[in-house]
């Protein structure tokens, strides 16, 4: 593992923390309003400062961690998954069936420019949180069911799949005993990256105003509310908090699974 | 020859069935739209005649798809056959007359909104190109020449982190230094020539973030070259090895990444001209499609863009395939 990965293990490691403790790291009550206190730069009693209508910038973006990792956690593993059983089933049957899903349906879904088909999605289900997992997960799967029908149509040929067979193993014993354990490696590096995107596309999404709803303290969210002119002259920290911890989150995601692809592909490994 | 055309016309075919497939499931969408759109679209203050009327008009009443399983008295579904007499047909036969319906706030024809706004998209996504490649291709020959020392680690992580730094944090920063503090560009809008600066560079940095480690990897992978070796052998200044036989080399797979940007681009200024109010497609499809619930606007934005970003992949496709004769064969 190189230095850049571990700095970015630990700052995953800090923001897993702090959105587990969220309620005792934060000072205060997230919602709480105080119009006398407007744009108050950071100070001892508001670490980050405070928003347009006097909350403090400090709490909302601990608490942000939450949605953040959890909008990240469940699209992830969510679109591992689907993504690992249609991409298995492509590379290992071959055939028709291949070139029906890798040449047609993943075709399809990566027709749509980036997050357009998710925001094409929310815009017609209406705005929310379970909405917006959805919709990345349907923008997800198609990355992790291309890396593992190539890893599939790859481990297959090999002489240990062979004996197996010959052994009398059934597809679905080969599959899961065999073929995926080995397609696992790039299948981790992909979830990372995977992480630093569902984490910025949720962000991306909620400052559109398509993902969670306000006053929930979504980064994205905040960054929207911070955004304006009066805001932005009055308290350019409104903006520079949550900002960074997109940036550091996404950063520390992006550090880790390039770490590991180098780690795990020893020809990508520098001098 | 005859297999080079036969692999275009393949690509042209499979061009076809995805834009086929692509405008299929726009029309569709629609009707995930939970209870009734017109109620989602007039409000709960709407008359059931308001309502009947404004589906009639937009055609709401009538079958989505060729057959449907509406339900009976008792609740039960039951299949039915609607045959051409539904909206899935008559998008079609209204797209094939350059007709992507009417809006549903302002009557006025979508496609006559959509050439309106195009333009000034198509003029940010170049500009932000134009901007990306003027920081990358120096930036990167600089890494890949010093690949492994001080200064290559420094511009990895900062490419990495133009990677991470989303536009929505850039472009309100960018705002606030240039436009609040310093006073030097307006925050938004598209009135004069410099109002195009901060939005491409916006949109454009995280593409130059791609591209600088592209260009790095490109440069590194040639001058590993023996024509290098006999450039130098023939006594070439190292400048002219890097920028005159290297970089021509290394621009191949550049350019490609450069077209499938393209979509990227036009996707990513969604949120960039939101930003910096830049009256393009993708204001039109936030403010004008999102924020005021004008489905037939939203389906008609997503068409022309995810149809330009098939459309630029496949000329990038064909485009690389001409330019690098290896490809060609295989």
């Amino acid at each position: 593992m190189n230095r850049l990965s571990i700095i970015g293990i630990i700052i995953v490691a800090v923001f897993v923390l702090v959105a587990l403790l969220a309620p005792f790291i934060a000072t205060h009550d997230v919602g709480a309003t105080d119009l006398l206190l407007r744009y108050a730069p950071p100070s001892a009693a508001h670490w980050f400062g405070t928003d347009s209508t006097g909350r403090d910038i400090f709490s909302r973006v601990v608490f942000g961690a939450r949605i953040s990792l959890e909008v990240g956690i469940v699209v992830v593993v969510v679109s591992a998954f689907f993504g690992t059983i249609v991409g298995a089933v492509a590379g290992y049957y071959g055939g028709w069936v291949d070139r029906f899903l890798s040449g047609y349906i993943f075709n399809v879904f990566l027709a749509f420019p980036g997050l357009l088909l998710a925001i094409a999605l929310v815009a017609f289900l209406g705005a929310g949180l379970n909405k917006l997992i959805f919709a990345l997960c349907i923008i997800g799967w198609v990355g992790y069911a291309r890396l593992i029908r190539a890893q599939v149509l790859k481990v297959r040929e090999y002489d240990f799949v062979s004996a197996a067979r010959a052994l009398g193993a059934g597809d679905l014993r080969i599959l899961t005993v065999h073929i995926l354990p080995n397609a696992i490696q790039p299948l981790i590096v992909q979830a990372s990256l995977g992480m630093a995107g569902a984490v910025l596309s949720e962000a991306s999404l909620s400052f559109l105003g398509l993902g969670v709803p306000p006053p929930a303290p979504s980064w994205g969210v905040m960054i929207e509310e911070a955004r304006d002119l009066s805001t932005l002259q009055a308290a350019p920290h409104a903006l520079i908090f949550p900002g960074l911890a997109i940036a550091l989150t996404v950063l520390a995601f992006n550090f880790i699974g390039d770490g590991l692809r180098e780690y795990l592909d020893p020809r990508q490994r520098r001098r | 020859m005859k297999r080079k055309i036969f692999g275009v016309l393949r690509r042209l075919g499979f061009l076809v069935l995805v834009v086929w497939t692509v405008v299929s499931l726009v029309t569709l969408l629609i009707e995930l739209v939970p209870g009734d759109p017109a109620m989602a679209v007039l409000g709960d203050q709407a008359t059931a005649e308001q309502l009947a009327q404004f589906r009639a008009k937009h055609g709401l009443d009538r079958p989505p798809f060729f057959f449907g399983l509406p339900s009976d008295e008792q609740g039960r579904r039951h299949f039915r056959w609607y045959g051409l007499d539904n909206r899935y047909s008559d998008y079609w036969r209204a797209i094939f007359h350059g007709d992507l319906g009417t809006s549903f706030r302002t009557e006025r024809p979508v496609f006559e909104l959509i050439t309106e706004r195009y333009p000034a998209t198509i003029e940010l996504a170049i500009a932000a190109m134009f901007i990306a490649v003027c920081i990358a291709i120096p930036l990167g020959v600089v890494a890949g020449k010093n690949r492994g020392t001080w200064t290559d680690n420094a511009l990895s992580v900062i490419a990495l982190v133009g990677i991470s730094l989303p536009s929505f944090v850039i472009g309100p920063m960018l705002v606030y230094i240039f436009a609040v503090k310093l006073g030097w560009l307006a925050p938004s809008g598209r009135f004069d020539w410099s109002d195009i600066i901060l939005p491409a560079f916006t949109l454009g940095a995280a593409l130059s973030a791609i591209l600088t480690r592209m260009v790095r990897s490109s440069v590194i992978e040639e001058l590993g070259e023996p024509y290098v070796r006999t450039a130098r052998a023939k006594g070439l200044s190292e400048r002219t090895v890097v920028y005159k036989h290297v970089l021509k080399n290394g621009l191949i797979p550049v350019v490609t990444v450069l077209g499938l940007q393209l979509g990227v681009l036009l996707a990513g200024a969604i949120i960039t001209e939101k930003i910096f109010g830049w009256p393009g497609l993708g204001l039109l499809l936030v403010e004008d499609g999102i924020a005021k619930r004008d489905y037939s606007v939203v389906q008609g934005c997503v068409l022309a863009i995810s149809t330009t970003y098939i459309i630029a992949n496949t000329l990038t496709d064909l485009l690389y395939r001409w330019l690098d004769p290896r490809i060609r064969v295989s």
